[in-house]
């Protein structure tokens, strides 16, 4: 908590591992010890040394029976192989899966732009909604299709400038290829290139 | 308490005269946070309680969880909270072998405190059954459980087995991993 106060503030700021979210201490127990580990070292090395030194190495393992310890080891491993096998079905379907910015007709000259699939990329839809609407100063909002699935309805065609945006604010977490540009219908208006078969 | 992880839920205000009243039975319940009442809770903080799964409410501030409470029973302070304020909450100590257990969700058990790694206050400062407790580790700094004691310190000792806390909030689970923001 920042207090900015007549208080001085007497909590304790605490160093919580970015990748598992647990004090580094409780690393070993939270399934991706070996990135934990990684992270912490090059993080806060300082704790790093502290937490992995031979002398805390050695009195973790004294303090179990030799049998508890094994299988403690055999509980991490399988663990450890459940949240890698996890991840990497999480990062295959990340891979699969596509981010749709739809441009659907409304009216003649009026759209809506349909964005789904975001969800699967680790982003909240009702936020970025209210982002959108805000950067787009339009309306914007989250809506649960009737298949259950949620979707961002943004009013205006603003595909090409929800693309951009999107890379350009949450394109470490969305590849540019997994985004997909639908139209509905086509443009009306196209008159650098007239349908008119040549004669 | 919170195996699942926990959907983004809706949040509202509170009211000014039951943040007090909240504030009020916070301190009645844990008096070990007098000192820092300002800090934790100040008076013109604005309060939010976040629906939970099974009528618990949580309270936080600013998107910083502080505290939340089953449907009955009394507050208790979110891990967070508790490591920001180690010293408030009583607190026992479980040896290595039963951290695992923990971590995982399972219900803490007698022999995990009463082994040589566990660590129980004397006769003198027991805890009653119904009372919040926070559990520590053995060779570990920062607490791991907090939750209520079904069983008091004293009977533990003398029995030696049995579950002793039923469920409580633990690190890593779906109340920890709750992205508030």
């Amino acid at each position: 908590m920042a207090d900015a106060g007549p208080i001085v503030p007497q909590a304790r700021t605490i160093v919580y591992c970015g990748v598992c979210t647990l004090p580094p201490e409780y690393c070993e127990f939270g399934g991706t010890a070996k990135k934990c580990e990684e992270w912490l070292k090059e993080e806060e090395p300082e704790l790093w040394n502290q937490l992995h030194s031979e002398d805390a190495l050695s009195a973790n393992l004294s303090t179990l029976s030799v049998s508890a310890q094994e299988r403690a080891a055999k509980d991490a491993a399988k663990k450890e192989a459940k949240a890698a096998q996890n991840e990497a079905r999480d990062a295959e379907r990340k891979a699969a899966s596509k981010v749709i910015v739809k441009r659907v007709e409304r009216n003649k000259r009026k759209h809506v732009t349909v964005i789904t699939g975001l969800e699967i990329f680790g982003l909240e839809n009702k936020k970025l909604a209210k982002e959108l609407g805000k950067k787009f100063a339009t309306g914007s909002s989250m809506t649960r299709s009737a298949a259950g699935t949620e979707e961002i309805t943004v009013q205006g065609d603003v595909s090409e400038d929800v693309k951009e945006w999107l890379l350009e604010v949450y394109g470490s977490k969305v590849p540019e290829a997994n985004i997909d540009l639908v139209e509905d219908k086509k443009k009306k208006t196209t008159p650098t290139a007239p349908p008119v078969a040549p004669q | 308490m919170f195996k699942k992880d926990i959907p983004p839920s809706n949040r509202s205000k509170v009211k000014s005269s039951v943040q007090r009243g909240l504030r009020q039975k916070l301190l009645e319940t844990y008096p070990g946070f007098e000192p820092y009442i300002e800090e934790i809770l100040p008076k013109k903080a604005s309060l939010e309680a976040v629906k939970l799964p099974d009528r618990v409410t949580l309270y936080t501030i600013d998107s910083t969880p502080l505290f939340f409470q089953p449907f009955d029973g009394p507050p208790l302070p979110h891990l967070r909270l508790v490591h920001a304020f180690p010293s408030a909450i009583p607190t026992i100590q479980i040896d290595r072998g039963a951290i695992r257990f923990v971590l995982s969700g399972a219900t803490l058990m007698a022999p995990g405190l009463t082994s040589p790694g566990g660590r129980l206050p004397d006769a003198e400062n027991a805890l009653e059954a119904g009372q919040v407790v926070a559990v520590k580790a053995e060779g570990k700094e920062e607490v791991c459980l907090i939750g209520t004691l079904k069983v008091g310190t004293e009977e533990m000792k003398s029995k030696g087995k049995g579950v002793v806390m039923d469920e409580g909030h633990y690190l890593g689970d779906g109340l920890w991993r709750m992205q508030l923001d």
